[in-house]
Order: C-alpha cells, then sequence, then structure tokens
C-alpha cells in the first residue's frame, strides 16, 4: 500500500502499490479520485467526467 | 503473446482482462492513453506487441489508438474500421439493411421540417437518438409530434456531433427486454438479456437488469452475420425481439463491457477472449 494525498480534501487515501494510472478510487469525502504517474509515482488528481463519446 | 491494453479507465473489464491473460502466462502491458504519445516520424516505441486490445471508454480516443496501432502494424481488436462502423449509427444502420440484415425502421433527415414529416410516416412513438453516444444517453422517445418537435430543438442546442443529422426510429414493441449477444473471433458464446419493467431504454447503465440468454441458432447465426458485415473481433450486438418480424439489430459496439454478462452466466469471458486472440494469432 502507499498513502497518498486526496486533492480535495487534503486526506490520506491508501492505493495498492501495484496500482495502474487510470484506476479509480473512490475517497470518504466524496470524491472520484484516479490514479496517475507523475514523475514515476503514483498520485492522485480528480477523475475525468464522462464525456459525450464514453460507453459502449 | 505479449498483449498490449490500451485504456483510459481502468475498470472491471480492464482489470480482469489483465489478469486473466496473465494467468494464462501472456505478457500483458497496460497503455494508458493519457501517458501515450506517438511520433509518426519515430521509431515505434512498443517493440513486439503480438495484438492491442482496444479498451478506451472514449471513441476519440479508442478510434485514434486503434488507428495507430494499425499503423505501426500490429492486430488491433478492434480496429478504427470496426469502430467507425459501430460508432456512427447511421452507417451502422446502413451497412446492416445493406446486407439484409433486419433492423428498426429508420428514419434520416437533415432538417427538422423534413424529420417531423418522416416521423409521421414512421408512426408515434418515435424514438430520437443523437448518431453517436451510448449508454442510451439522449434517447429520447417522443410520444406524439409535439414532443417529438421538442426533442429536435433540443438536439439543435445540445453539444453533440452530427446535431443537424436527425436520427428517427420507430419505437419498436419489444417486452420489457432486449438482447445483448457477444461475437468473440468465429463464435457467439454468450449473451444476456436485460430486462427493464421500469425504463423502456434497456441499458444496464440505466438501471437494466442482467439475466442470461440461452443462444439459440438463429440468435448465433445472425450475430455472426453482424459480423461479417461491421468487421471486427469482439463485438457486442444489441437485439430487439419483434413479434412478428424476429430478430432486428439495434446497435453493435465496438468496446462492449461485460462485468454483467460475466456475473449472471458465470462465464469466463476474458480468459474465453483471450485463448480466441490465441488461436487467431497462430494461423
Ligand atoms: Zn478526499
Amino acid at each position: 500500500m502507499v498513502t497518498l494525498k486526496c486533492p480535495v480534501c487534503g486526506g490520506q487515501v491508501n492505493v495498492e502499490d501495484d496500482a495502474l494510472p487510470g484506476e479509480i478510487v473512490e475517497h470518504e469525502c466524496g470524491a472520484q479520485l484516479e490514479v496517475y504517474k507523475e514523475n514515476g509515482k503514483l498520485a492522485l488528481r480528480l477523475a475525468e467526467q464522462v464525456g459525450e463519446d464514453w460507453g459502449e | 503473446m505479449i498483449v498490449g491494453v490500451t485504456y483510459d479507465l481502468l475498470r472491471w473489464e480492464e482489470r480482469n482482462l489483465i489478469q486473466e491473460a496473465t494467468k494464462l502466462g501472456h505478457k500483458v502491458i497496460p497503455i494508458y492513453t493519457k501517458d501515450f504519445y506517438h511520433l509518426f516520424s519515430e521509431d515505434n516505441q512498443f517493440q513486439n506487441l503480438d495484438v492491442v486490445l482496444q479498451r478506451n471508454t472514449s471513441h476519440q480516443r479508442a478510434l485514434s489508438t486503434s488507428l495507430i496501432f494499425e499503423t505501426l502494424g500490429y492486430n488491433v481488436i478492434n480496429d478504427s474500421r470496426t469502430l467507425i462502423n459501430c460508432e456512427n449509427k447511421l452507417i451502422t444502420t446502413a451497412l446492416l439493411s445493406r446486407h439484409n440484415i433486419k433492423v428498426p425502421k429508420t428514419a434520416i433527415a437533415f432538417s427538422k421540417d423534413k424529420a417531423l414529416e418522416v416521423a409521421s410516416k414512421l408512426g408515434y412513438p418515435a424514438v430520437i437518438k443523437p448518431i453517436e453516444g451510448s449508454w442510451g444517453r439522449m434517447v429520447a422517445k417522443a410520444v406524439d409530434e409535439d414532443t417529438l418537435r421538442s426533442f429536435l430543438e433540443y438536439q439543435d442546442y445540445t453539444s453533440v456531433g452530427f446535431k443537424n443529422v436527425y436520427y428517427i426510429q420507430e419505437f419498436v414493441k419489444k417486452p420489457d427486454r432486449d438482447i445483448r449477444i457477444f461475437v468473440i473471433g468465429d463464435e457467439a458464446p454468450v449473451g444476456i438479456y436485460r430486462v427493464n419493467t421500469k425504463n423502456w431504454r434497456t441499458n444496464t447503465a440505466l438501471g437494466a437488469i442482467a439475466e442470461p440468454l440461452k443462444i439459440d441458432d438463429e440468435l448465433k447465426d445472425l450475430a455472426l452475420k453482424v459480423k461479417e458485415v461491421i468487421g471486427g473481433f469482439f463485438l457486442g450486438i444489441d437485439v430487439f425481439e419483434d413479434k412478428e418480424r424476429g430478430y432486428l439489430v439495434d446497435e453493435v459496439n465496438g468496446v462492449p463491457e461485460f462485468k454483467n454478462t460475466v456475473r449472471v452466466n458465470q462465464f469466463n469471458l476474458s480468459e474465453y477472449l483471450i485463448r480466441k486472440i490465441e488461436e487467431w494469432i497462430r494461423k
């Protein structure tokens, strides 16, 4: 596990070591977060909103 | 094999595909689209991928990355041509009807006046859909001309692409369900009913419940014929049941979701797909 910072509330978020960029993590503050890589390290940002061209 | 999986959002499906391919002894290279770029004048940054699985949620990203990996000479499932055929409903409808595959009665018009005129020929209720888009979003049922007029007006002011192309369909009086059947390689191994008694739209994204489907020969033949016409290796085909006309093909999905199908059928779709790809690559 790695502990990352929620970009919305600043709280701690635990993410699996083998998480991949693009994984969605729900935080207790209600934020939908997306894992991404910054300088080779895992980080969190607000997840992308559903776009018009999304879906099956 | 070395399997590239290109994706923008890691859903259950992508995770499961990566897991199952790894379990079968393949090397999986996840390709997160937002970390990806391609410079045409430079060498390929991915060496020796045997196949690329296209799993982008965004159609633009899916189409673009399929095209790039095809250009690099890779086998891509699904390829860009198939994605175009699936994503644009006018193209899908045109291809299917040209090859005598039954579809719901569908009209296309380019002005509101003509849209209203042709809708009166289809009869009400009529269904209006954006010609690109999915999960049932913005698909609307107009009970009468007045309602349709409002929807046409809404379409004019949306930001969806092709907003001046009006795609209008008869409302098929199907049971409270439709069929989603999967084509994988040359087989149609699994499918579900999507049952919704509360909403006439039967997308599971809109709360429909999945139930296992028994695939009869007619349905299987139909699915494989659709694949022949649309192309691709892995498709999700939406079918309506009409009392008089039988099966009508409504839509084809080029990057299908399958979580509910796996759950209700106890069918390991990811494993099946990977094994079919192994066979295909060996040939
Ligand atoms: Zn938070």
